[in-house]
């Protein structure tokens, strides 16, 4: 009798582990897997994985897991609905704001002088002595610069403001630094992201490690990279930060989330963008 | 004043047997394998409420990882488990008894929820609200993992 059962454990066993060993192929991963938006800013979105990253050989770019529709809306500004937001930021940009009578643009002429930030964020900062987010600086500008009140982390107008930043950051590969003073928050990041949370006792990497490339529901799991933040998802017309993924993504494991803008999810976010050094910045991507 | 008291009697009675025969998370019993010998009700399962449970994405949600031929009218299987499709012939229901109630029993590390377990959780939530728990409840209660096992029994090939 116990033998008969161990026979039974162990073929579910030996074929659960087939699966795995077989890993993800390709059309898994999606077919189309070259990306040049309006005919002339180049993307990585496949690179060897950084090495920094045991559980991966290679990174994809959430763009490759997208439907051919998806993809097609992201190619060329003029179908990207998120263009929108980032015109009206541009008016911001140059617009004065606050005490000191200043505009982002009278210190920094042009979003397009800003282009090299999307891609070595989140960031130490020495001033304040911890690791800054594209928001966090943002608010720094605005509140200890311009005399202007904060906008909040996860507001309509601080989404339209990344995803300019983000917009003139495209095409710039991902290199965001992991040691020196930023290290500790970078490993902290990492204990998160494979942390079982919640009653389903699952971990970002349970999900964007073991499984992208499969359906979970009618979802085509990704590896959750953040190359392509602020996103616009279609289902809610309008943009997604990445505090606000990761929010969604742990109340999905019916756990207790972390605040938006709060140290857990700093900490989270720079580790999950090192795992995307390598690829492009894609913001403000399209989602489904 | 006396027949009060018998019929106080009479709902006590009733509601230490629906108690006594309700194996309580803590108080379930899995052998090595993880398998579970004794009903956690003592009623039998209905098959039909198991694949009702199997399909709802408050309860079980089961397709949201696995295939199963038999549910093909309902939308959107998953792929991160194997297809359950022939695992009445593969598993006794004790071991998918054990499986439902705590997949780590017999699958160390598995992705797979524990649906009749309520501690040892990290930051527990109040159901999907992504607040914290203040109860934790099973995800199913015990009739209905019985009811789930009922119809995982009736997946033969
Ligand atoms: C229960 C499964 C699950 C878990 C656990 C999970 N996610 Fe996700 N995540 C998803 C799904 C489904 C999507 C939407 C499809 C996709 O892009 O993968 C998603 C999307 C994302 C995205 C957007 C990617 C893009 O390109 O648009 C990011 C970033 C992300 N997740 C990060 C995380 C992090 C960090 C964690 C852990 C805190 C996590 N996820 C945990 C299921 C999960
Ligand atoms: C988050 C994903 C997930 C969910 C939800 C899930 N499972 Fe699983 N299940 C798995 C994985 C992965 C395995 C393979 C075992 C392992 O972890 O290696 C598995 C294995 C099984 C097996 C053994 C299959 C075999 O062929 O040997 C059964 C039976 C099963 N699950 C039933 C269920 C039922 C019933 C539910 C819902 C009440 C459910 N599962 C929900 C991921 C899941």
């Amino acid at each position: 009798m116990a033998s008969f059962r161990k026979q039974k454990l162990w073929g579910a066993v030996f074929a659960a582990g087939a699966v795995a060993a077989t890993g993800v192929v390709w059309a898994d991963i999606g077919e189309n897997r070259s990306l040049i938006v309006n005919g002339e800013i180049e993307m990585i979105v496949e690179a060897p994985a950084p090495e920094h990253v045991e559980g991966l050989s290679t990174i994809y770019s959430g763009w490759v897991f997208r439907s051919p529709e998806t993809q097609m809306m992201q190619a060329d500004d003029f179908d990207n609905p998120a263009m929108l937001d980032v015109d009206t930021a541009r008016e911001t940009f140059e617009t004065a704001m606050g005490t000191e009578g200043q505009s982002c643009a009278s210190c920094h002429d042009t979003p397009e002088s800003l282009s090299t930030v999307r891609a070595t964020y989140p960031q130490w900062d020495e001033e304040h002595g911890e690791v800054q987010t594209v928001e966090m600086q943002i608010t720094e500008c605005m509140t200890e610069r311009m005399g202007a009140e904060a906008y909040g982390y996860d507001s309509a107008e601080m989404r339209r403001m990344s995803a300019l930043i983000s917009a003139v950051g495209r095409g710039e590969v991902v290199n965001v630094a992991i040691d020196g003073p930023a290290q500790s928050t970078w490993e902290q990041g990492q204990e998160i992201y494979y942390t079982r949370y919640g009653q389903l006792e699952l971990s970002c990497a349970n999900c964007h490690e073991q499984n992208y490339g499969n359906l979970i529901r009618a979802d085509h799991l990704s590896q959750g990279q953040v190359n392509g933040f602020p996103t616009y998802r279609l289902r809610n017309s309008g943009l997604v930060s990445i505090h606000n993924r990761f929010r969604g993504c742990i109340r999905d494991t019916r756990g207790e989330t972390f605040a938006v803008g709060s140290p857990e999810f700093v900490a989270l976010e720079l580790y999950v963008a090192s795992r995307g050094n390598g690829l492009t910045v894609e913001g403000p991507a399209v989602r489904n | 004043m006396k027949r009060q008291v018998i019929l106080a009697a009479g709902i006590a009675l009733a509601a230490t047997t629906l108690h006594a025969d309700v194996t309580a998370p803590g108080d379930v019993v899995a052998d090595d394998y993880g398998d579970i010998m004794e009903s956690l009700t003592g009623e039998p399962g209905d098959a039909e409420r198991g694949r009702e449970i199997m399909v709802t994405r408050g309860l079980g949600n089961c397709i949201a990882c696995h295939q199963v031929t038999a549910l093909e009218d309902e939308q959107f299987h998953g792929e991160v488990g194997p297809s359950l499709d022939g695992v009445g012939d593969r598993w006794e229901e004790a071991a998918l008894r054990g499986i439902v109630v705590n997949a780590k029993n017999v699958f160390p590390e598995s992705v797979m929820p524990a649906f009749y377990r309520v501690d040892g959780f990290i930051r527990p939530g109040d159901g999907y609200t992504g607040g914290p728990a203040t109860e934790i409840m099973p995800i199913l209660d015990a009739q209905q993992v019985e009811d789930v096992v009922a119809y995982l029994m009736t997946l033969t090939e």
